[in-house]
């Protein structure tokens, strides 16, 4: 009970922060957020809401393949927005592509903050040769664009292992891949910030008493540096899930047996001139709004907590 | 200047110098380069053979020094898949990816650059809140869904451009242009937008902010107290200072547009690089994979250095205080 009124009292004390206030204020950002979670959801509940299983191939049927979504002429009212040239529902298998982009979105930015952190600290708090080997390769991987870096890692994974291990391991490839490319930011910021409380008392007074390094680090300076690195992996899931599409649709990320967004743009594409444009379509715009939605989210994120802009 | 000259390519040479490991290694370790090169029945010999001819049997670090001298005077060994020398097959494509990241350039810059003006100067009108919202949907339209949109629309739709490959090329000695032809320009046209676009929403915003904030400068209105003529003022002076850090933006972002021309040639079937690279990864065709990445590094790297000395060539004050320019 106790618990629950703490509770209560902080979705209070947060309806009436600046931070909401704001949120309220602009229009198009509660709209982006409705969209994101609409899509969150959807994802989340990907088995239950889907009318069909794009996977399931005994209930397949190549006569209902190629079928256009159901208000045009042809259409079945089975197949709200169409179906692919195996009788997929789009639909359905849009549903499920979203589930695996959005967990390839959400891990990789997740893999990335855990580095970036983790090395933005030990790079500040250590300085020294630590610090500059550490700025050295994050400048060098910032030269490159991360599709680059992303397609670097990709293909060397490809190569290493075996076709048949590759497809079981192709999302952990790629989580890795978009984690490697955006770590940066997050390991420059905490380093920046763990430089100033290096220096503050609290430190100092830990460094006093014996503590080992490893314990001041996490238990003390980590609590304090952690503030804009949630508005950079907010910023950056889009980003994530961009990549991912883009690894996809190139043919190196997610394979056909399980699709995410891009996968499916990448297997409509191939049908574009056979004229069932709905197959390549309707996961593009999916995709499109998603990115959307998430950058919109992520730049009000930005501003709101920006100082300088209040 | 000087000084800061020679360690900024004694850090690129590290860049290269790592990436040549990164693309050794990949030669190297991933199964046997013997095996990939010959076919299925060579004998014993021709294997030996080759095996002594690409110097495996040597020291791992001589073979590295071997492979980084072969690298710097452009042999990069035998396309696993083609059976040609990589150098060979890299000169073919090149001409294509260079036309289209030149193209797209252009379009970006002849666009980009007048709608962030424009917008800047005109901050309140409507069409700088229609630039506004089409730049922000620009930066989060994924490039491959803007081609596929374009080629849905102007080749499957209209039928008036073509959706893939360079049409018909005039060969001018080893390169073939794209540029004399009918078909050639053409065929430039929607693979142009595509990677361009993304660049206009970029430059856009970026002329923008920056001219914003110069247009808020001291020595900008005491122009205009001057008595100076809008257009002197706006275009004279403050364009001009705008353009500094946007041109070395812009000119890092040269770069990444040959990056980004893989998306672009998978989508159009364009026989550059990037479609040569893709190929290359999911046929795990190691020369031509490693070769495409020293290329792209070298051209980064050297854009990088080329941007850095811009600095001190449009900011005069660079000179006199140089420590700015690193911490940049």
């Amino acid at each position: 009970m106790q618990r629950l009124m703490t509770m209560r009292d902080d979705w209070h004390r947060f309806l009436d922060s600046d931070l909401f206030y704001s949120f309220k204020g602009s229009r198009i950002t509660v709209v982006a957020a409705l969209v994101t979670v609409l899509m969150i959801l959807a994802a989340l509940f990907a088995p239950w809401i889907a009318p069909h299983n794009p996977f399931d191939v005994a209930t397949l049927d190549l006569m209902d393949s190629e079928l256009p979504p159901m208000w045009l002429e042809g259409g079945d009212a089975r197949f709200l927005l169409g179906t692919d040239s195996q009788g997929r529902d789009v639909l359905s298998s849009m549903l499920y592509g979203l589930r695996v982009s959005l967990v390839v979105g959400f891990a990789g930015v997740f893999v990335a903050m855990i580095i970036g952190v983790s090395l933005g600290l030990l790079s500040g708090f250590l300085g020294g040769v630590v610090d500059t080997f550490i700025m050295r390769v994050a400048d060098m991987i910032l030269s490159f664009p991360a599709i680059l870096v992303a397609l670097l890692i990709n293909g060397v994974a490809l190569s290493f292992l075996p076709q048949e291990v590759m497809h079981d391991s192709a999302i952990y490839v790629l989580v890795l891949a978009i984690a490697m490319t955006s770590w940066v930011q997050y390991a420059r910021t905490v380093r920046g910030s763990t430089m100033v409380e290096k220096s503050k008392e609290y430190v100092q007074a830990a460094k006093v008493i014996g503590l080992h390094p490893l314990l001041i680090m996490i238990r003390h300076v980590l609590p304090n540096v952690l503030g804009p690195v949630l508005v950079i992996a907010t910023i950056n899931l889009g980003l994530a899930i961009l990549t991912e599409a883009m690894l996809s649709f190139l043919g190196v990320g997610m394979p056909p047996t399980e699709p995410s967004l891009g996968t499916l743009i990448r297997i409509g594409n191939e049908f574009l001139f056979s004229g069932i444009w709905w197959v390549v379509i309707f996961p593009s715009l999916t995709l499109a709004l998603l990115v959307l939605a998430v950058n919109l989210l992520g730049d009000w994120l930005r501003d709101a907590l920006n100082p300088k802009l209040r | 200047m000087l000084s800061f000259l020679i360690r900024r390519l004694g850090q690129s040479m590290l860049v290269m110098l790592a990436v040549a490991l990164l693309a050794f290694s990949m030669f190297r370790f991933v199964g046997d380069p013997v095996t990939n090169m010959l076919s299925q029945d060579a004998s014993v010999e021709e294997r030996e053979q080759l095996r002594d001819s690409l110097g495996l049997s040597e020291p791992l670090y001589v073979q590295f020094s071997t492979f980084v001298v072969q690298a710097a005077q452009g042999d990069f060994g035998i396309s696993y898949r083609n059976q040609r020398p990589v150098s060979e097959l890299i000169a073919e494509r090149m001409p294509a990816t260079l036309e289209l990241v030149a193209v797209a350039f252009i379009i970006s810059l002849l666009v980009g650059v007048p709608m962030g003006v424009y917008s800047a100067l005109k901050s309140h009108s409507w069409l700088s809140h229609v630039f506004q919202t089409l730049s922000l949907v620009g930066i989060s339209l994924p490039t491959f869904v803007t081609g596929i949109l374009l080629i849905l629309t102007f080749s499957v739709t209209l039928n008036w451009l073509p959706s893939f490959g360079r049409g018909e090329v005039v060969n001018i000695g080893w390169w073939s242009t794209g540029l004399l032809t009918a078909s050639g320009l053409k065929s430039l046209i929607l693979p142009g937008i595509m990677l361009g676009l993304f660049q206009v929403t970029l430059i856009m915003r970026l002329v923008r902010a920056e001219m914003m904030e110069v247009l808020r400068t001291d020595y900008i209105r005491f122009a205009r107290a001057r008595g100076l003529s809008n257009r002197a003022v706006n275009f004279g002076h403050a364009l001009k200072n705008t353009l500094m850090p946007v041109i070395t933006i812009i000119g890092l972002q040269l770069g990444a547009m040959i990056a980004f021309a893989i998306i672009t040639e998978t989508v159009f079937q364009w026989p550059g690089m990037g479609f040569l690279f893709i190929q290359a990864v999911s046929f795990v065709d190691i020369p031509v994979m490693s070769a495409y990445l020293l290329l792209v590094s070298l051209i980064f790297v050297v854009i990088n250095i080329i941007v850095d000395m811009l600095y001190f060539l449009l900011d005069p004050r660079l000179c006199a205080d140089r420590g700015t320019a690193n911490s940049h």
